[in-house]
């Protein structure tokens, strides 16, 4: 295997990786990609053959083809062998996720919590006994999970439940009170995780049959979108849960939540990576067929525009999502799945990149609606249309912010995250910010253009990093422990960091191929990588100045924005050149063409 | 019963397909290779067979390193081993020259069932089969929809359809079968068959260790030859026939048919 490097949670801040020490989509090995292929097929022949069924809920069609997944071993694919599962690596999983994230939302919502947060608990905090009870039979989709987090009045706020287990007087079981709304899968699943106050202040995880009495549901959810899924209110009226069903310890209920909300964050990102490449090949397909003043559209700028960037953006997601899959591999090695240990072990393992996963999520989630949107308008009244499926994932895209946590709360973590690695030492990120701060002084931006591909984006991203940093500090320097409190700036500074990760996926993943594969293979690449980074950095610049705007005045300001002007030095490329470049290598293939598997 | 497939790898048929400078042959660059589609379903039901009455099935494909992508897939649905023939000197051979390979191939092994897909969806020659089982000297069923092998194990009965009817031919075995579409839903490859794919065998053969000579093969050793390549023409864009009333519009349009496009 390939020898990239464990870089710590949040380092890619503070380091400038080397091309060879990223995974990229270039590095699939055959079994990776023969594992994708398997998947797309059973999705093209499976899923999008039933594309109009599965966009009005049937619960026993989703089972009988969850049942089909499961024999295939997709269901399992990330559980142990031991309990049933194929013991997957992420990469791989992460292949069979996208290529099975499809327009069809009876499929990919059940999938999704299945093989994700309806499972996941169990595998990371699960004792042995309750693994050995309920995850074979989620592997061979017997049971359908779902995870139960959100209350009415708990959504962002959820480790503020309200729902109560009261321990029985024999010390036998607890009793559950209360009610989870928006549950997904809540109609036909069997298993659910949820989650309780133990007297009244200790958050904590319980795994809950269907089948107990007091276990109820509320009628199915009208949505905008994800029609063909099941969401309802579960309620739970006395029921007696017995105390082995405690998930975790008591009162560690948030390390549960937590956790296992991580995976599923970083889940989504390769699951809309999957959703976007199905859209570029529909809005493509149109735009070849469309004719207009007397030629088709995509030959018009303004569609290549937005081909092109629908390509650049999926470009950047997929390199940031293999990219951290990786890196989990990685930081999981050497974990033996069989030990009594290993769940928690990886849980702590994967706790350390939840700053990376909280990225790919809403850079996911944004990225997915921007091309889904680009798409209807490619199609214009046509993509408005019912019956079209661009009209249907226009609609089913928007749950991705908003669910696994929304993108505000994700925006608040990446930097709350990056605090506490700080604080507690594991990034040197105050010793780091202030060598930079006298670095600034007397530090002279070179004038000349770097010689070389890719030799100056790789000098902006390199500058970026400084610029976020200087902000985060300067930030941090103001409101000290209240930082939390002023979110605007923290949003701010979120998004600096998502775009550095974003920008540094891109080009580490173009560098490596144009190193192992030549000019001539990496060139479109290359354009996406140019195009992308030439619009993000001075994104990053601006939120820079907004962020010491905020918290500066005066002569400090004007200090801070000089040696912000510094930094931020860059000569624009013809990106409407790049743009076409891309657009006119996608249209003759019709389908997203940066990777092959 | 053990079985052996053929295999053949062909461009996605989803390719779009571009002539090379040569006027002869297609450009291979960017193309996504797949297993020829007939012969999946030959895979399939040498799998289904094998379920049934026992054995081994072997599956054997020709042509650059490549293919060996395809054998490994064969493998992950289940197949128990893999042939690859693989040398220099085969590029650019024509049909019957790949029949005599696979022939020199196949004819050490033990069999009782070959399946061919009924032609590669590259080139639409549709001769490998019937060429193999000539030289294989056991007789050859095309186009089968329906393979129906006796309890006993010893014949076979195969549907073929024809003009709306459906025509059964009897065999005795060895037979080789070329698959139509039709035969069955060849099944996804799963996690663990994938798994399991990489530790199934799968040999190596170049022409010389098939005991053959090079000199027969590759362009030098065609019997047919490509002369050229074209793109089917470009579509002509369509045309609305104009008129006032219904009846305006039909009496141009017969008049069209008639005039222009001469069909009525």
């Amino acid at each position: 295997m390939a020898k990239e490097k464990l870089f710590k949670g949040g380092e890619f801040l503070i380091t400038d990786a080397l091309p060879e020490e990223i995974f990229t989509p270039e590095d699939f090995t055959s079994e990776q990609k023969m594992i994708a292929q398997s998947a797309e097929e059973f999705g093209q022949g499976e899923l999008d053959t039933r594309w109009e069924e599965l966009g009005v809920l049937d619960p026993d069609l989703i089972k009988s083809l969850l049942k089909k997944a499961a024999d295939l071993d997709f269901l399992g694919a990330e559980m142990p062998e031991i309990y049933g599962g194929a013991g997957l690596d992420k990469v791989s999983s992460s292949l069979i996720t996208e290529h099975l994230s499809r327009g069809t939302s009876g499929f990919f919502v059940s999938y999704g919590v299945q093989t994700g947060i309806g499972s996941l608990p169990l595998v990371l905090f699960g004792s042995p006994e309750q693994k050995k009870k309920y995850l074979p039979k989620l592997a061979s989709a017997e049971m359908i999970g779902a995870y139960a987090l959100t209350e009415p009045q708990h959504g962002s706020d959820a480790l503020g439940a309200e729902t109560t287990a009261v321990l029985s007087e024999d010390g036998k079981y607890y009793v559950l009170n209360g009610q989870k709304q928006f549950i997904s899968n809540a109609g036909f699943a069997d298993l659910f995780i949820t989650y309780a106050q133990v007297d009244g202040t200790q958050f904590t995880s319980f795994i809950v049959e269907r089948q107990w009495e007091g276990v109820s549901v509320d009628a199915e959810e009208e949505k905008m979108g994800v029609h063909g899924s099941s969401t309802r209110a579960v309620i739970f009226k006395d029921v007696k849960v017995p105390v082995e069903n405690v998930l975790g310890e008591v009162g560690r209920g948030h390390v549960v939540a937590l956790n296992t909300l991580n995976i599923g964050r970083y889940k989504l990102g390769a699951g809309t990576v999957g959703g976007a490449k199905l859209l570029i090949a529909e809005a493509v397909k149109y735009a070849k067929g469309r004719i207009q003043f007397g030629k088709p559209i995509c030959e018009f700028g303004l569609i290549k525009h937005k081909i092109a960037e629908m390509v650049i953006r999926t470009y950047v997601n997929e390199s940031m999502v293999y990219r951290t899959a990786r890196l989990l591999d990685l930081a999981l090695e050497g974990i033996d799945p069989t030990s009594e240990e290993a769940g928690k072990k990886t849980g702590e393992a994967l706790r350390k990149y939840a700053l990376e996963c909280s990225i790919n999520k809403v850079f996911g989630s944004e990225m997915l609606d921007f091309v889904a949107d680009e798409c209807v308008q490619i199609m214009g009244g046509y993509g408005y249309i019912k019956g079209n499926p661009v009209e249907t994932a226009y609609r089913d895209s928007r749950i991705n912010r908003i669910w696994e946590g929304t993108n505000e709360i994700n925006r608040l973590l990446i930097v709350d995250l990056l605090m506490r690695a700080g604080l507690k030492g594991e990034l040197p990120l105050l010793d780091t910010i202030k060598k930079l701060t006298e670095e600034l002084l007397t530090f002279r931006p070179s004038m000349e253009t770097a010689e070389g591909v890719l030799e100056e984006e790789r000098k902006m991203v390199s500058m970026a990093k400084k610029i976020a940093l200087l902000s985060a500090g300067a930030s941090v320097q103001k409101y000290m422990q209240k930082l939390a409190g002023e979110q605007e700036i923290v949003a701010l500074i979120a998004d600096m960091i998502i775009e550095i990760f974003a920008m540094e996926s891109a080009l580490l993943r173009a560098l490596k191929k144009l190193q192992k594969e030549g000019e001539e293979k990496a060139r479109i690449h290359v354009a996406a990588t140019r195009a992308y980074i030439n619009d993000a950095f001075p994104k990053v610049d601006l939120m820079a100045r907004q962020v010491f705007a905020a918290i500066s005045e005066g002569e400090e300001l004007r200090t801070q924005l000089m040696g912000l002007r510094k930094l931020a030095r860059y000569t624009p490329i013809n990106a409407i050149a790049l743009r076409r470049e891309i657009a006119e290598s996608i249209v003759p293939v019709a389908r997203y063409h940066l990777t092959r598997i | 019963m053990n079985i052996v497939v053929c295999i053949k790898q062909v461009p996605d048929t989803e390719t779009q397909i571009k002539i090379a400078s040569d006027n002869k042959s297609i450009v291979t660059d960017d193309i996504k290779w797949v297993m020829n589609p007939y012969d999946e379903f030959g895979v399939e039901e040498a799998l289904r067979l094998k379920e049934k009455f026992g054995g081994e099935v072997t599956v054997v494909g020709l042509g650059p390193k490549r293919v060996t992508e395809s054998l490994r897939t064969a493998l992950a649905m289940g197949a128990d081993k893999a042939v690859l023939i693989t040398d220099d000197a085969l590029e650019g051979s024509d049909s019957l020259a790949v029949a005599k390979a696979l022939a020199a191939a196949i004819k050490d092994l033990e069999y009782d069932l070959i399946f061919t897909g009924q032609r590669g969806v590259d080139d639409d020659m549709g001769v490998a089969g019937a060429s193999l089982a000539e030289l294989l000297g056991i007789p050859h069923v095309a186009l089968a929809v329906k393979v129906e092998v006796a309890e006993d194990g010893k014949s076979v009965k195969v549907h073929r359809p024809v003009e709306g009817q459906t025509l059964v031919i009897e065999s005795g075995l060895p037979v080789l079968i070329t698959a139509q579409k039709g035969l069955n839903e060849p099944r996804y490859a799963s996690l663990p068959g994938i798994m399991k794919a990489k530790k199934k065998p799968l040999d190596e053969k170049s022409l010389s260790d098939l005991g053959l000579d090079s000199a027969q093969f590759g362009q030098e050793g065609r019997k047919v030859k490509v002369l050229e390549l074209t793109p089917p023409p470009e579509r002509a864009a369509g045309k609305i026939v104009e008129g006032e009333t219904p009846q305006e519009k039909a009496a141009e349009l017969a008049r069209l048919l008639h005039e222009e496009a001469k069909v009525i």
